[in-house]
């Protein structure tokens, strides 16, 4: 097998190769050249770093120098895995491979998990094999396989790298810590192979929905508080609750499988107590009361609906046709109770305003 | 009624397929399963469209019109005034973007 010519990366213009990695004189190896050291070892500071990632802290900040990375001892013989430079991606991995000596390849995927980023294709052909142009991979192992995990696959085509780079890819299983399982036989189970979205998956996400829901929902409740009154105040905040807490936690229970539908159900549950309140004001005339339970009604449900679609996003099952799909059979209805309910507080407030004078 | 997820452009040309393997190594959702003398189209209901079986066979025997199945980059897509399928889930990269810290149990 070819292998690609080597590379110090330092690349001058006027002789720039371009098996070097390098364009027209661009210096497109930016790594530090050498091998850096990595351990098995998940340190408190790693710890508080995923905690930060997991609450959407500094969210691109979570990275790693990408490059070659020693794990253990390895030698001439040992495995290849590659990674992307987000924290949690390569911390899953180096834990993974405790005990096991290999090198690992960090792909500078901007900060990204190697998911999305294979969606964006940051994780993808051009960048491994650039990767190991300028790692000068060739020359560090004799053996010319690369480990990758599964959910690279979208941003990977595998005869491409193999031509352009001379390593053939493997696909290793989607989790990392099915990694010391694989190596065992080099073949992945079906299971291993499945992406689930188990409870603690869909857990972990929860902080992030929350904090980019917060500041809309803070907003809302304060107007709604001082317009309406604290229960409304309340229901404006039950409504996103449902939609970034109770969604995630209860996706798999919730009937049908259009996630706007899901939310519609939820966002209604959420609704019923708050409508039953309204509705039993005893100072009010009654078509006042049902004028407060119906805006309950229309719009908690809308708002809960509306932030289970965009878990879509989130979530490890929804594909693009059938998202837009969702959005154009829900989204119009979605924005009609919105509107409605809105119309009948606003006709609420100004009749009540009116009574006043 | 409220599956939106029953059709996708997933399409499959088992005359082409070389029984290779790699596009039921590649399918987290178990779409593609090994078969005797070609892959067998096992779940086609369950593709997410991601590309990866499309993208790694080697005799294009699977076409699909990959993409991210997030509605907040195609919501945020259209109501800048572009095309839906254009809007790129941002993946952190702005706040409030989808596909968070998900995923990153993959190595």
């Amino acid at each position: 097998m070819e292998t690609p010519p080597s590379c110090t990366c330092s690349c001058p213009p006027e002789t720039a190769p371009t098996t070097c990695g390098c364009t027209g004189g661009k210096k497109e190896c930016e790594e530090t050249p050498g091998i850096s050291t990595a351990t098995s070892t998940i340190t408190f500071a790693n710890r508080f770093d995923h905690f930060l990632a997991r609450w959407g802290v500094n969210r691109m900040g979570h990275t790693v120098r990408p490059g070659l990375y020693r794990l253990g001892n390895p030698d001439a013989d040992s495995p290849v895995f590659a990674s992307a430079n987000y924290t949690l991606s390569f911390d899953a991995l180096r834990s993974a491979l405790e005990g096991i000596d290999a090198y690992i390849l960090v792909l500078d995927t901007k900060g990204i998990n190697v998911w999305c980023a294979a969606g964006k294709g940051t994780f993808g052909t051009a960048e491994l094999v650039r990767s190991v142009t300028c790692s000068d991979l060739a020359r560090v192992v004799r053996h010319r396989t690369i480990i990758l995990p599964q959910l690279a696959a979208p941003g990977i085509s595998w005869p491409e790298v193999i031509r352009r780079s001379g390593f053939k890819v493997e696909y290793g299983p989607v989790r990392a810590a099915d990694l010391p399982r694989y190596l065992e036989t080099h073949t992945a189970t079906p299971d291993m192979r499945k992406v689930r979205f188990p409870l603690a998956d869909r857990l972990v996400l929860v902080p992030v929905e929350l904090v980019h829901a917060a500041p809309p929902a803070i907003a809302g409740a304060l107007v709604l508080f001082f317009l309406a009154g604290p229960l409304a105040a309340l229901a404006a905040v039950t409504a996103v609750l449902a939609g970034t807490v109770a969604f995630p936690l209860l996706l798999p229970l919730l009937p049908t499988r259009d996630f706007s539908t899901k939310g519609l159900i939820l966002g209604t549950i959420a609704a019923i107590p708050f409508a039953g309140a309204f509705a039993s004001d005893v100072s009010g005339p009654v078509w006042m009361n049902a004028a407060g339970a119906g805006m309950a009604l229309l719009i908690m449900p809308a708002v809960t609906a509306y932030l289970a679609l965009n878990f879509t996003g989130c979530s490890t099952t929804t594909s693009r046709t059938g998202v837009r799909n969702e959005i154009f059979r829900y989204v119009p209805v979605i924005a009609v109770m919105a509107a409605a309910g809105i119309v009948l507080g606003i006709s609420l407030g100004l009749l009540g305003w009116l009574e006043v004078i | 009624m409220f599956d939106s997820y029953r059709v996708n452009t997933l399409q499959y040309d088992p005359d082409r397929c070389i029984n290779c393997g790699m596009c039921s190594r590649v399918c987290p959702h178990g779409v593609f399963k090994p078969g005797r003398e070609t892959a067998v189209l096992a779940a086609p209901v369950s593709c997410m469209e991601c590309g990866a079986c499309a993208l790694n066979c080697p005799v294009q025997a699977i076409a699909v019109q990959s993409g991210v199945g997030c509605a907040w980059a195609m919501i945020s897509a259209a109501l800048r005034g572009k095309d839906m399928d254009s809007g790129e889930c941002s993946c952190g990269g702005e706040p409030g973007s989808c596909c968070g810290p998900v995923q990153e149990k993959p190595e």
